[in-house]
């Protein structure tokens, strides 16, 4: 299996726990608390980031331990060489730095996305669709980002440039016309590749989401849409020409600062926001699906599910499991009873959660 | 449990860049130990610095005399002009003893959100030596951090106008850098900026 031989030493509520002989299927199961997601939100960190809870370091390590904490696990590539040893963590001393290690040597967070890509779906993540546009943007930029890590620095960039500009818009004085000319060049040159980014990836995802049926999941339709022009020739131009309005709002009207991702339930032409909770929740599903289908070309895939299964009817969870077992990322769900996984369990590496422990029971 | 002078020159040196506590208490008593020789020497040598320490009134470089021993050096290019945020990157630019010209340095760079803003930089003193005359290149040698990158586009439109050829540092590959270990944005910065070959 991609991912085994998992060890999870001071993190969140787990003083060590260890996890052998995993299988397609890994089901972690326990009440509300014992540590379940911890698990998952530990094989996050074999991605890039800041994991499933987008928490800091420091929160990550047991209270009452070192202050450090250590993850790692034996990545297999099915290609008949030797598997690959993957770690990440804190020591005690610099509990806000993350170390990584490949193979024993140190290696950069970014270095762990060309090993294996890891997708995740939380139910934190299930009003995504009502949320604010400033959430689905961060969203599909975390896509977007494992495909291409070059992302993540536009990203960074741009929202530095905008809010450098906003604070020239915003001062008492009317601002010097040559350091505006100075940053929206930083703003065209880092918003065109961000937009073009974004593009991309939500063609590449409504490529893959075509191939899908609409039954039982309903399908998603998904709309980049432009906050600004996209080419940055033309963003430079607009920003400049609308420098007289934006110091009226005092803040910057255009750009990809101001991207939408609209999302229409495919067969009834329905914005998702105004889908029921569980179409919404089969959308998610399927964009995290045909999002994990893209990241794991070429490379081993792992996919997250917290909680998944309790929100689906026995129809479209079965649906979920033939779409699960079909592809071929490794898969890890959470859950408070086994029931809802019957269908899976006979095939499943089972393991019962109970208060930072885990005990094999399947 | 030390003086409470001891303790002072101590906790002094801790806050020196690279230092910190432990390695200061060690500096201390190393420099206890070797009291008439390092130590007195140590201490003639920061006491001369602090007496005669100025900065330099043409370039903004700190140095013992103004003008500084670059700008008052007759074997540099007066046609040259490199402008660099600080003192630091001058120092480092003319350790490698490549650029020839003479210097200026701005001071910091432009953020908006740090209030730094163009008159808090040395940029009209730059453009007195701009109308002063005399100088046909001037090099950009900003960071290549977003705020430098905006720094060295608003003086390179500033001195628009000025008959002067106005030059950047080159982006992208590092010497000695292997292709296939940089990344895509550093890769497309090295593409861009490609040259014919000599």
């Amino acid at each position: 299996m991609p991912i085994d031989r998992v060890t999870l030493s001071h993190f969140r509520n787990h003083t060590e726990s260890q996890l052998d002989g995993t299988r397609h299927f890994n089901l972690l199961v326990g009440e509300n608390g014992a540590g379940k997601t911890n698990v998952l939100e530990a094989l996050s960190l074999f991605a890039p980031g800041r994991g499933l809870r987008r928490a800091a370091l420091v929160e990550m390590a047991k209270s009452g331990g070192t202050g450090g904490f250590a993850v790692s696990a034996l990545l297999d590539c099915r290609d008949g060489s030797d598997p690959v040893r993957l770690g990440t963590g804190t020591r005690s001393d610099r509990p806000g730095r993350r170390l990584v290690q490949i193979n024993g040597a140190n290696a950069s967070a970014i270095g762990l996305g060309e090993w294996l890509a890891t997708s995740w779906l939380t139910p934190a993540m299930d009003g995504l669709f009502t949320d604010s546009a400033g959430a689905r943007r961060r969203y599909i930029d975390r896509l977007a980002l494992a495909l291409d890590p070059g992302h993540a620095r536009h990203a960074s960039r741009y929202e530095t440039a905008l809010r450098e500009r906003n604070r020239l818009l915003d001062g008492e004085m009317e601002p010097d016309s040559s350091w505006m000319d100075a940053v929206e060049t930083q703003l065209a040159s880092h918003g065109s590749s961000l937009a073009a980014g974004r593009a991309t990836l939500v063609e590449q995802l409504t490529s893959e989401l075509s191939l899908l049926p609409d039954h039982p999941f309903a399908r998603p339709a998904l709309t980049y849409v432009a906050g600004g022009p996209v080419e940055q020739g033309e963003l430079a131009r607009e920003l400049r020409l609308q420098r007289m309005r934006d110091r009226a709002a005092r803040r910057t009207l255009t750009g990809p600062h101001r991207d939408e991702l609209e999302v229409l339930m495919a067969g009834k032409q329905m914005p998702a926001a105004s889908c029921s909770t569980g179409e919404q929740k089969a959308m998610l599903i399927a964009i995290t699906l045909a999002h994990a289908e893209l990241a794991a070309r070429g490379r081993p895939g792992m996919l997250l599910l917290d909680e998944v299964a309790a929100h689906l009817d026995p129809v479209r969870r079965m649906a979920l499991f033939e779409r699960l077992r079909a592809g071929e990322a490794q898969v890890w769900m959470t859950g408070t009873e086994l029931a809802p996984f019957d269908a899976i369990a006979g095939e499943a590496a089972v393991w019962r959660v109970i208060s930072g422990r885990v005990e094999r029971a399947g | 449990m030390a003086s409470q002078e001891i303790e002072t020159l101590a906790s002094a040196l801790a806050r020196l860049p690279g230092l910190g506590p432990r390695s200061a208490r060690r500096a201390v008593l190393w420099l206890v130990k070797r009291r008439e020789t390092a130590l007195a020497q140590l201490v003639g040598a920061l006491v001369e610095v602090q007496e005669k320490l100025v900065e330099c009134a043409v370039c903004g470089n700190v140095d013992t005399r103004d003008p500084c021993g670059i700008c008052a050096d007759p074997r540099r290019d007066q046609r040259a002009l490199c402008v660099v945020e600080d003192v630091a990157d001058l120092w480092a630019l003319d350790r490698a003893k490549l650029f020839t010209g003479r210097y200026h340095v701005l001071g910091g760079r432009l953020s908006a959100l740090e209030g730094v803003r163009p008159e808090d930089l040395t940029i009209d003193k730059l453009i007195g030596r701009m109308e002063a005359g005399g100088i046909d290149e001037v090099v950009l040698a900003m960071n290549a951090t977003l705020e430098g990158q905006t720094t060295a586009h608003y003086i390179a439109e500033r001195l628009e106008g000025y008959p002067v050829r106005i030059t950047q540092l080159a982006h992208g590959l590092p010497v000695g850098g292997e292709l296939d270990y940089l990344d895509e944005g550093t890769l497309a910065q090295a593409l861009r900026a490609r040259r014919p070959m000599a």
